[in-house]
């Protein structure tokens, strides 16, 4: 019960300490340590816990494959213009949440969303609202860069041309570009094909493609993981510059990236019956400096995970 | 526990482990001698027959009692109008029916046996094709003895291949392509439209090719639905009377006279040209569309 006082918390009989290999000595001084900072949590300043103005909002959401839950019990609040963290170990369901929200997990079949998820306070899930719509509006960055075999002008002109831009494209495709921070790399050689890129060029070239459709939320599923540190850092940048005008949410493996990159943090880890659900949600610097349970402060600090 | 620690624990035995690696080494050269020596001899022997023969009269000729004054002008016709035909009649329906098979369809046990049967049917001995082309398009569709019947029956011939080559194009491009596309507000249609055909053009159109490539060398069906082995005029699409080049190829090699036989191995050479220029074909289509595909 004690780790029920935290509001995003998993709910009453969840018992997180069963993650913990029992020979763990940390395990049984958790739940008096868990107790007292959540506490502290919760009556400091309560304020800064929530993000102000919500793009997307869940509540009471579990994801299932057919009979496997993947994610249970989901409370989160997504702030615009911020960037929110979702970490967690391997399996924990941060990627099928995160392919939720742009409704991709759609396409699996058996794939069953139970609760509500709201966009810009719109049933994400309601029957008026057409999946292809919402992909527009939420893009999304994958694990592995996936250019189209085409152009670098024809990857960024893609989606525009599908949901049917009918402005300049030239100029579209130069906005998208340089947001994107890769303008200067490419202006000279746009006919070029977009797989000719190195591996951050392309991601950064997929971030442009999924700017060029106007999106208000851009999804990144580990977009980092399969590039080298620089790499890495060039796309950390421009995420943090990207969030004057996008809301971000990414998925993260490296819990560098998410304490540079983010302002929220959410930590996800699974039961028992696999099943993932959200351990505490913060500013970053709070979960990263303070984490009110145990679990996330041993993942944080890379004692599990 | 001493001389257990001293005794070596491993025999690496390398001289005869690498021994085995040159055994098979040569096994595989051998193999592959054997059927480089083979292709070989049958080129040159058939080179060396139909030379005397081959020149542009042949190539313009009509088929003729005498063997001097001999040609396959007929049979280059009918070849290319009836192969021509069959692919404009499979092409199109081969691809639908593969789009909608790796696309559309859900992996339900009907659909698997589908796909298994399709397999299946490229199996089928041509001559099985010929008599349901006998059956179906000459006799009850009333199309007659034509090219056009035969080129249904082609058709027939190589739907099956063209769907499984097709498939296996559009399964070859990653789902990371198409969830790129509908992560863009893509519908299914614009994803496989624009983003999968795409990318799987080179290998489907190579595949359409070696389809192409065993309709011209097919004889037994078409024997079946009409093919002649003594046509003098140039066919056409709902004219009975017609000849393709393997047809011809069988008519004067079952000929007793020597000079016959030296026709058949120039028609040969002018089929295996044929062969030779479609597969190249494919080769540049496969190189000029997939250049920068490199998953």
């Amino acid at each position: 019960m004690t780790v029920a006082a935290s509001p995003l918390s998993a709910p009453d009989g969840a018992q997180p300490q069963a993650d913990r290999p029992a020979d763990s000595p940390t395990v049984r001084t958790r739940v008096p340590e868990v107790a007292a900072s959540t506490t502290a949590g919760t009556t400091t300043d309560p304020a800064t816990d929530e993000p102000g103005d919500v793009v997307l909002a869940l509540s009471g959401v579990s994801l299932r494959y057919g009979a496997f839950r993947a994610v249970r019990d989901v409370e989160l609040a997504v702030g615009r213009n911020a960037v929110t963290a979702l970490i967690g170990p391997s399996g924990c369901g941060k990627t099928t949440l995160l392919r939720t929200l742009n409704r991709m997990n759609d396409l699996v079949p058996g794939f069953i969303v139970e609760g509500r998820i709201t966009f810009d306070e719109v049933d994400l899930f309601g029957p008026g609202v057409d999946a292809v719509a919402v992909r527009r509006r939420i893009g999304m960055v994958f694990q592995k860069p996936n250019p189209f075999p085409r152009s670098i002008y024809d990857n960024i002109a893609f989606g525009p041309k599908i949901n049917g831009y009918q402005g300049d494209m030239d100029e579209l495709v130069e906005t998208s570009l340089r947001r994107a921070a890769l303008w200067n790399e490419v202006k000279d050689k746009l006919k070029q094909s977009g797989m000719a890129l190195s591996g951050g060029q392309q991601q950064r070239l997929c971030i442009a493609r999924a700017i060029a459709t106007e999106p208000e939320v851009i999804l990144m599923d580990e977009p980092c993981s399969a590039l080298d540190p620089r790499a890495t850092l060039q796309i950390e940048e421009l995420i943090r510059e990207l969030k004057s005008r996008y809301t971000i949410v990414i998925v993260t493996h490296n819990m560098q990236q998410a304490a540079r990159a983010s302002d929220r943090t959410v930590f996800m880890t699974m039961g028992e019956d696999r099943a993932g659900y959200i351990v505490e949600t913060g500013p970053t610097n709070r979960i990263f400096t303070q984490p009110t349970h145990q679990l996330t402060d041993d993942y944080v600090s890379g004692r599990f995970g | 526990m001493d001389a257990a620690a001293v005794q070596p624990r491993f025999e690496p035995r390398l001289a005869r482990r690498k021994l085995y690696g040159t055994i098979f080494y040569g096994l595989c050269i051998l193999a592959v001698a054997i059927l480089i020596l083979a292709i070989l001899i049958l080129l040159v022997d058939v080179f060396i027959r139909a030379l005397p023969w081959l020149s542009l009269d042949f190539i313009t000729g009509v088929p003729s009692r005498r063997a001097a004054e001999a040609g396959i002008w007929p049979a280059i016709l009918g070849s290319l109008l009836i192969v021509g035909l069959a692919t404009v009649f499979a092409f199109p329906i081969g691809l639908a029916a593969a789009i909608y098979l790796e696309e559309y369809a859900s992996d339900t046990r009907t659909n698997r046996l589908l796909r298994t049967n399709i397999s299946n049917l490229s199996g089928v001995p041509s001559i099985v094709y010929g008599i349901f082309g006998l059956a179906i398009f000459v006799r009850a569709l009333s199309l007659g003895y034509t090219p056009l019947s035969a080129a249904l029956t082609l058709a027939l011939l190589i739907l099956p291949v063209v769907i499984i080559v097709t498939m296996e194009a559009l399964r070859a491009v990653p789902r990371a392509q198409r969830e790129g596309a509908y992560a863009l507000g893509a519908t299914r249609w614009q994803v496989t439209a624009r983003a999968v055909l795409p990318a799987a053009w080179g290998g489907i159109l190579t595949g359409i090719i070696l389809a192409l490539a065993r309709a011209i060398g097919e004889t037994a069906p078409l024997i079946l639905v009409g093919a002649a082995g003594f046509v003098t005029f140039a066919p056409s699409v709902l004219g009975e009377g017609f000849t393709v080049l393997p047809m011809q190829i069988f008519q004067w090699a079952g000929l007793p006279q020597a000079d016959f036989q030296g026709l058949a191995a120039a028609a040969i050479v002018v089929l295996l040209v044929m062969l030779l220029l479609l597969n190249a074909v494919a080769l540049l289509l496969r190189a000029r569309l997939g250049r920068h595909i490199q998953w």
